[in-house]
């Protein structure tokens, strides 16, 4: 590969999401050459769909709100697997965080005071779970992740990054110590390929919900990140943690806020009753969302479900009345007349639980350095490599993200992430320059897909590899039908690696790149299927029926999946918290 | 059987564009457009086409749908089909690049040009900038913009001059920012607008607020410009 350009930076950001523009901000602000590849143009990615808010004590619902409470809902939302260092860090600095956001400009809805409105999630409470519900999601009405990432894309227009709008990051490229040093990437638009050189490469790739036959999350969460990573033999954390919300509009996917149910909407199944009562008496249609969507799918099991197959249940909301959802939940009004065909005004959307959210990912630490684990069972750091947002565990959200923390994780931790990357830079970072052969190494997948002569669509490995996730590893799992499921997975991985590139032209061919984003696909999806066989409990998201119950003395760990031996080892959580003695594992009920 | 004319294009095959035909069995139902999109795409990989969110709020998806500027995927066939006929095209005025992607480079130096980012060189307060909700209403129907170039690419004015005509999409923003309570540089705003091509292109035809899939009105936004340019100037 002579020939082949090379673009260098002192940051380079793979991800044009929330966490990616904030960490390049970040950077931007501090003057470093910075580049945010993005394969989509930035406005586009997924955290634009995120609706009902971002979580965070500023004390504006509640003059008397603190972070430390904001902190223990997180830590037992998470099941207590979330590192409560992490947690600390993420609530305390949070409300900075967002103030920023605000001076940026971003459109947040207002109360009375003139202050950030803020709206009751689930899991949220006042006191340490003593004092009731609390109202601590700060919203730009329901389009809050679209108000985020516009704002975002507006400063780092202000603060001059350099964007490779419509690129798409194919491998990541390791120098001779097996530290990383750049991505090669192509130009999607032109099919030109490029070694994009950096002394620190962030990967704020997002999530992958698309393994999922029916989910929440766009087109592109593909899991490129973790695909990326795994392929260069680094471990993914938590990969078995996958968030179900409660509710995705029946048939379409498109998620229903939960913004909903704080705003006092509820669930009811085919007898109109409002069934959370019985399964979380106290908070009810509040709970965590793990138990929610399980409540959900226990209902339809048992007959109780609505519409014609009795497959889903209905979020009623025309209680609210008109006034109120045109004010507060405008979005979702347009959401459910389109996808549903239900007017939310008079009539109840069907809803099913839609798989939403990646928990795991590349685990880093809380200045967003990458992590892989020695032979000894240490932490050591990935040179050159940084994880934020959906694509890292941090881990804030353990085994069960709360509604609101998704916003909140990438802000503070984009942010973190550049801060600290500003800090290297300025001390200095000296990383051996790639050689050829590692280029050319990084060259080897899109090298394969180029040069394919035969093989499958890959639309149609893509809907088998989404069949058997749905089937065999979605809300309630058992441990001999996963081993069926990676049985499967097995016998499709050839196929997948042979996928079909029939058109092999260079001008914006979506074709390669849904190919290369299918090898991403499936090795996330793998490593999530060889991570929920080997935990041996139910935690939070991962529930299953063969072991009910939560165990602590084996697995109040984090998993980490080694791609090069496909096997399972085990992390402690961090419980070392600064400010106070740790929050110790209680059973969780809402 | 649904009858679908989809322009293509692919700059190092084709000598130049033409309407591909395809036949699509939609089973009779009501579904989006880009769902068929989709379907196509399954049977014919080459065909190009951006998309992300599938639900409206990304903006990849915009394109001309049996001659009306939309989002494919929150276009049901029962709104585009005529005739059992569907015929999809990239959004007008706008280079190709290939088959439904066009080169949106213009539309987004628009954008850029009116300064679309919060100035505010006060010192920020430790908490948010206050702003009660009346003055947080007046960003309602400008702040959802998407970016989807829609507005832009209906509008005969931005066909004309789209280097020197800011567009709807982007005059909608540029009274996102003079609306807001919280911007103070109003004056130096105007003053950047202040010409005979950026604002007053706009013959006010409203093809941008016919298209519009969040539902805004960049042509009254436009109207509210006009007249802060003209007292500004007295």
């Amino acid at each position: 590969m002579a020939n082949m350009r090379t673009m260098s930076f002192d940051a380079v950001i793979v991800g044009g999401g929330g966490s990616g523009m904030r960490a390049a901000l970040q950077l931007s602000q501090s003057g470093y050459k910075t580049a945010v590849i993005t394969k989509v143009f930035p406005t586009r990615s997924h955290t634009v769909s995120a609706q009902g808010g971002i979580t965070c004590a500023i004390a504006s619902d509640d003059p008397n709100d603190q972070w430390q409470w904001h902190m223990y809902d997180t830590i037992k939302g998470s099941d207590y697997i979330g590192d409560q260092e992490a947690i600390e860090y993420m609530c305390q600095t949070g409300p900075e965080a967002i103030f920023e956001l605000e001076h940026m400009g971003l459109p947040f809805s207002r109360t009375e005071e003139g202050r950030i409105y803020q709206r009751p999630f689930g899991g949220q409470s006042k006191d340490f779970g003593n004092g009731g519900q609390a109202a601590r999601t700060c919203a730009a009405a329901d389009r809050t992740g679209h108000a985020l990432l516009h704002t975002l894309y507006q400063g780092n227009l202000k603060s001059e990054t350099t964007f490779l709008n419509e690129w798409y990051a194919v491998d990541i490229v390791k120098n001779e110590d097996n530290a990383v040093v750049g991505v090669v990437a192509i130009d999607i638009e032109t099919g030109e390929t490029v070694y994009v050189k950096s002394k620190a490469t962030v990967f704020a790739t997002g999530g992958a919900g698309r393994i999922y036959a029916s989910t929440t999350n766009a087109h592109i969460c593909t899991g490129d990140g973790v695909g990326m990573a795994l392929r260069a033999g680094f471990p993914v954390q938590d990969i078995e943690m996958w968030q179900f919300h409660p509710t995705g509009i029946h048939g379409a996917g498109t998620l229903v806020t939960e913004g909903c149910r704080g705003e006092g909407g509820y669930l009811i199944n085919k007898d109109g009753e409002r069934f959370m009562e019985r399964y979380a008496p106290n908070v009810k249609d509040l709970a965590g969302r793990d138990v929610v969507a399980r409540s959900m799918v226990l209902e339809i099991l048992e007959g109780r479900g609505c519409g014609p197959d009795g497959d889903h249940v209905y979020l009623k909301l025309d209680h609210l009345g008109e006034e109120t959802l045109n004010a507060k939940l405008p979005g979702i009004l347009e959401l459910s007349r389109t996808f549903a065909h239900a007017d939310p005004v008079v009539e109840p959307i069907p809803v099913v639980p839609t798989c939403h959210y990646m928990m795991g990912g590349i685990p880093t630490n809380v200045d967003g350095q990458a992590l892989t684990i020695d032979k000894e069972g240490n932490d050591q750091v990935i040179e050159g490599f940084y994880a934020c947002g959906e694509a890292a565990c941090v881990s804030v959200h353990g085994a069960n993200r709360l509604g609101g923390n998704s916003l909140l994780d990438l802000v503070v931790f984009g942010r973190a992430s550049g801060i600290f990357i500003e800090k290297q830079l300025r001390e200095g970072i000296n990383l051996k320059e790639a050689r050829e052969a590692d280029i050319e190494l990084a060259m080897t997948g899109l090298n394969r897909i180029n040069n394919s002569a035969d093989g499958e669509q890959a639309s149609v490995l893509r809907a088998e590899l989404q069949t058997i996730m749905q089937n065999y590893f979605g809300v309630f799992r058992r441990g001999d039908f996963m081993q069926q499921g990676i049985e499967k997975l097995n016998a499709l991985r050839p196929r997948i690696e042979n996928v079909a590139l029939d058109d092999k032209s260079n001008a914006f061919n979506t074709a390669r790149i849904e190919a290369l984003e299918l090898q991403n696909l499936f090795a996330t999806a793998e490593a999530t299927a060889i991570a929920a066989e080997g935990r041996t409990e139910s935690r939070g998201a991962h529930a299953r029926e063969d072991f009910q119950e939560r165990d602590d003395e084996n697995w109040l760990c984090h998993s980490v999946y080694f791609p090069d031996s496909k096997t399972i080892g085990k992390r402690g959580v961090n419980f070392n918290l600064k400010t106070r003695e740790a929050f110790e594992p209680k059973i969780r009920t809402y | 059987m649904l009858n679908v004319s989809i322009y293509r294009y692919n700059p190092e095959v084709d000598a130049e564009p033409y309407m591909q035909d395809y036949q699509v069995d939609t089973q009779g139902k009501d579904v989006m457009v880009l769902d068929v999109l989709e379907k196509l795409k399954t049977e014919d990989p080459s065909l190009s086409f951006r998309r992300s969110c599938r639900e409206g709020v990304c903006g990849s998806d915009g394109l001309n749908i049996s001659g009306k500027n939309g989002l494919a995927c929150i276009t049901p066939l029962s709104s585009a089909v005529k005739g059992n006929k569907l015929v999809i095209r990239p959004l007008p005025g706008l280079p190709v690049i290939r088959d439904l992607v066009i080169d949106m480079s213009q539309f987004y130096a628009q954008y850029e040009k009116i300064q679309p980012y919060m100035i505010n060189n006060s010192p920020a307060p430790a908490i948010e900038r206050l702003q009660s909700p009346e003055e947080r209403a007046k960003l309602d129907g400008l702040y959802e913009c998407i970016l989807c170039a829609c507005c832009s690419t209906a509008c005969p004015s931005f066909w004309w001059n789209p280097d020197k005509f800011i567009g709807p999409s982007g005059l909608l923003q540029a009274y996102r920012f003079l609306a807001d309570s919280r911007d103070t540089a109003t004056e130096e705003r105007l003053a950047n607008l202040d010409d005979p091509f950026s604002v007053f292109r706009c013959h006010g035809i409203m093809n941008c607020v016919q298209v519009c899939p969040k539902g805004l009105n960049p042509t009254k936004a436009i109207g509210h410009i006009r007249s802060m340019l003209i007292r500004s100037a007295t």
